[in-house]
């Protein structure tokens, strides 16, 4: 294969990163505000009081805001495998794309059909029809979310898939494998119970805003008891969801847990970190402790990670550098076995050219004994195979921290609107404003987590990302970040402007 | 059931499910003419939000499909997907640039605050109707006078022109369909304002529309013609039993005289388009845009055709004539593409509610009220 130039791989990377982080801004907004939309809109038409369909209009209208840079930002996305990641397209398309195109059919036109009648269907269609719409609209953008992890799922975890020499690529062999993947229904479930809290703690925030301004306390009020209870049922899901991808990550993804774990050496029985500072300049093998500071919870990992108080969790040393004692290769022997493979599979071409079919047959032969390491085969040194750990520690321990901040949060919400007391709780209000802002945060680190603890692999194990970027010069990569960059923060400064001034306007203006 | 077809049965129909989705995108695209009708035909601030507003409703469905057709093409012919779009990068990028102005447009046209001011996001969806279809038009055209990319045994692909697919515009003939297709366009967008719009006490309005749809016919009648006769002098790529590409006088022209229905399709759908040309600025019709659509559909579904089938390779490379795809060697596996059939057998599925809905929806013309509601754009 062709030589790796390495300025492009990384812009490449940074455009993915700047595009994905843009979009990711306003996504869990739709998927958690689209579901309160319809909670309220429920109200409504169990009511039919007025004043629940005065406040479903005026969330619609900021979901509709957030909506179009959503729907803005995210079409680059389906597009940029193919841009910037070309030699992944071609090599695994066989399996990514089919989850791409059931978003389109199933998810995509639900929501664009029905988020027309939602809008302009108020004089158009009956009460109820207008009300399925709604819910059509939070379902399929949620439904566009599972196709999307579905295909993310795979690549943190292939499954259901074989590696073709004669075309060099990845195919299907089991398509309920890749969608009832264990990691595809942990990260659908975590991502979407993550974002109805985001969108629970944007209804919160705004809401909270009024009270302390005394504006729109009537509204306001209505607003936080549905987001609080929404919020809280769906952070507590969230943890639940969060510990079972913790769990899966321990089979599927060991290098990933060990390094959000700050764990360099493993043990039997392993320590859980709750609170640490990772040791600066802390190298893999450099016997430095790797916390300046800690504490811990005893064999806590080990439950956590094996369901099981003794059991034994991989440190990202011996991954690295291997464990006879607990069966893990070396990433040296995995190296030394990829690179047999990609010769072999270079034989194997070299032969069939030639037209020697006895060469291409043994050449073959030998391929399918070290197949598995195909992407070790890429790596240049066995510590390449580390994530940023430092990003990836912190990240994690950010989110879970948060996470856990807003089931209090969301508990105390609902526990002074019951007694009737929010509006007198001004130090809980100004939390509240802040929460929004936070979940958001929160959000973002859990890409973090998922996509820096994947480094260097763009196909977990099996295709590296420097090798799955398209063959174009970093010049044009680096023209089209600038583009991007500039196109996405003018578009968020209207859309921050837009919606500012629609908060202050308030339920009036809408 | 599906499972037992054969590759080449399922690379057919898979190009067939392509094609259907391109050219329903072409009829959709009456939603990018109109944008760019707009200054011409609304004289007053009331006439142009009767025009956004019509359609700011539909402008949605567009852009889905353009994104079902990314994503279709993906899965269904992966190395396309990863040669033109890693290939011809920037026709490809600036494309979607302007899809991703016009996302916003719509909504923040006319919310207080808007930071860039309506004319700006007008300017926008200008853009997106000239520059984002004329460019798709060009990329279209390469499908017959091919790009300059080689593959490797690997499959991965190098371009060979520094402009990475911007130079498909500098060709005549794909300028040419380029232009035909912002043209068709604005007479389709003129053809859905006559169905969609309530002219109630604007009658110099709908007089406007209903001419503009003539005149762009017109305008675009001289691009169509140079397209269609080129079409069918050119040589074209030709792929043999055995794979070998080669190139063959009037290929396309053979191809239309092999496959009758193709060419069936072509005059047909040509055809319809006059018909919802006259009806619509000679007559008082409103269902214009059922003809026109309807031709449009068959016109796209012809050019597709031509480009894939009967021994043609539909994304040639002109530098090096054996990297080029076919719908053969392009797609992806029999299981993927079983797979992916069982999941289209819900497209009609999805068709009937988006009509179902539309329906309820476009009962009453968008008039005076719709505009003076809050909500609207």
């Amino acid at each position: 294969m062709g030589e790796i130039d390495l300025a492009t791989v990384n812009w490449a990377r940074a455009q993915f990163i700047l595009t994905a982080m843009y979009h990711w801004l306003f996504v869990p907004i739709t998927l958690g505000l689209s579901f309160l939309c319809a909670f309220f809109e429920s109200m409504y038409v169990r009511t039919g009081k007025e004043e629940w369909k005065h406040l479903t209009k005026f969330w619609m209208t900021l979901f509709g805001i957030n909506f179009a840079i959503g729907v803005a930002t995210g079409i680059i996305l389906e597009f940029e495998f193919g841009t910037n990641w070309s030699n992944y397209s071609w090599m695994v398309g066989d399996i990514f794309g089919a989850p791409l195109a059931i978003e389109g059919i199933f998810a995509f036109f639900l929501e664009a059909t029905f988020f027309a009648v939602m809008f302009f269907g108020w004089e158009r269609t009956s009460k109820g029809f207008h009300l399925f719409s709604t819910w059509m609209v939070a379902i399929g953008s949620n439904l566009s979310a599972l196709w999307i992890l579905v295909a993310n799922g795979w690549m943190q975890y292939p499954v259901g898939m074989a590696f073709n020499p004669e075309n060099a690529r990845f195919e299907m062999q089991n398509f309920w494998e890749v969608l009832f993947s264990p990691v595809a229904i942990a990260k659908f479930t975590h991502t979407t119970s993550s974002s109805f809290v985001v969108g629970a703690l944007f209804v919160i925030t705004i809401s909270s805003y009024y009270l302390l301004k005394g504006r729109h306390v009537d509204m306001a009020k209505k607003s936080i008891i549905v987001a609080s209870v929404f919020g809280l049922l769906s952070s507590l899901f969230a943890a639940f969801t969060g510990d079972e991808s913790a769990y899966a990550n321990a089979y599927t993804q060991p290098m990933k847990l060990a390094a959000y774990e700050g764990l360099f050496t493993g043990s039997k029985g392993a320590d859980l970190v709750a609170l640490g500072l990772l040791t600066s300049g802390k190298k893999v093998g450099d016997g430095q402790d790797p916390f300046a500071f800690e504490v811990s919870i005893p064999r806590g990992l080990s439950l956590m990670a094996k369901r099981d108080v003794n059991a034994f969790v991989p440190g990202i040393e011996d991954l690295v550098y291997g464990n006879e004692a607990e069966g893990i290769m070396s990433v040296a022997e995995k190296m030394e076995k990829g690179k047999a493979a990609i010769a072999d599979l270079a034989a194997m071409k070299q032969a069939g050219k030639a037209g020697d079919e006895p060469a291409k047959t043994a050449a073959l032969e030998r391929f399918l004994v070290n197949q598995d390491y195909l992407g070790f085969g890429y790596l240049d040194t066995p510590e390449e195979s580390v994530p940023p750990v430092a990003t990836t520690y912190y990240s994690f321990h950010t989110m879970v921290y948060l996470g856990t901040f807003f089931i209090l949060l969301t508990l105390l919400y609902l526990y002074y609107s019951y007694k009737d007391t929010l509006e007198d709780k001004k130090w809980l209000l100004m939390l509240g404003v802040s929460s929004f802002f936070l979940a958001l945060f929160a959000s973002e680190m859990g890409w973090v987590v998922a996509e820096v603890g994947r480094q260097p692999w763009a196909i977990q194990d099996m295709l590296p990302v420097k090798m799955a970027s398209t063959n174009i010069g970093a010049g044009h990569v680096q023209a089209s970040f600038a583009i991007f960059f500039v196109l996405f923060t003018t578009l968020l400064i209207a859309e921050i402007k837009i919606m500012l001034r629609q908060i202050k306007i308030g339920p009036e203006g809408v | 059931m599906i499972g037992k077809l054969d590759i080449v049965t399922l690379q057919q129909i898979w190009w067939i499910i392509c094609s259907i989705v391109g050219a329903l995108f072409l009829f959709l695209n009456f939603v990018q003419g109109g944008q760019t009708l707009l200054w011409q035909v609304a004289k007053s601030d009331r006439e142009k939000s009767l025009v956004i507003n019509s359609l700011g409703r539909k402008w949605e469905l567009t852009f889905t499909t353009l994104v079902l057709f990314g994503g279709a093409l993906f899965a269904a012919f992966p190395k396309f997907y990863a040669t033109s779009f890693g290939g011809a990068y920037w026709v490809w990028m600036l494309i979607l640039f302007t899809f991703i102005l016009q996302a916003v447009s719509y909504e923040y046209r006319t919310k207080p605050n808007n930071f860039l001011g309506a004319r700006t996001y007008e300017l926008f969806l200008f853009i997106n109707g000239s520059v984002g279809i004329l460019l798709i038009g060009a990329a279209v055209g390469t499908f017959f006078t091919g790009s300059n990319f080689t593959l490797n045994d690997f499959n991965q692909v190098t371009w060979t022109h520094p402009l990475r697919g911007v130079e498909a515009a500098f060709s005549l003939f794909n300028l040419s369909l380029g232009l035909f297709l912002v043209f068709n366009a604005r007479v389709l967008g003129a053809m859905y304002l006559v169905n969609n719009v309530d002219f109630k006490g604007v009658p110099e309005f709908e007089a406007r529309v209903r001419k503009s749809c003539l005149i762009n016919f017109l305008c675009a009648l001289p691009f169509l013609l140079y397209v269609v006769v080129s079409l069918l002098l050119i040589d074209g790529f030709a792929t043999d039993a055995a794979g070998v590409v080669s190139m063959v006088a009037h290929k396309y022209l053979n191809n239309l005289l092999a496959m009758p229905i193709v060419l069936g399709l072509l005059l047909v759908g040509l055809f319809l388009v006059i018909l919802g040309v006259t009806r619509t600025s000679l007559g008082r019709s409103t269902k214009g845009i059922w003809f026109g659509g309807l031709g449009t559909v068959f016109v796209g579904l012809a050019v597709f055709f031509t480009a894939g089938f009967n021994g043609t390779p539909f994304y040639p490379s002109k530098v090096d004539l054996q990297s080029s795809l076919t719908i053969y060697n392009a797609s992806s596996s029999h299981y993927t593409l079983t797979a992916m059939c069982y999941v289209a057998l819900f497209i009609p599925v999805v068709l009937a509610y988006i009509a179902y809905v539309w329906r309820q929806m476009d009962s009453k013309k968008i008039g005076m009220l719709d505009i003076s509601d809050k909500k609207a754009y």
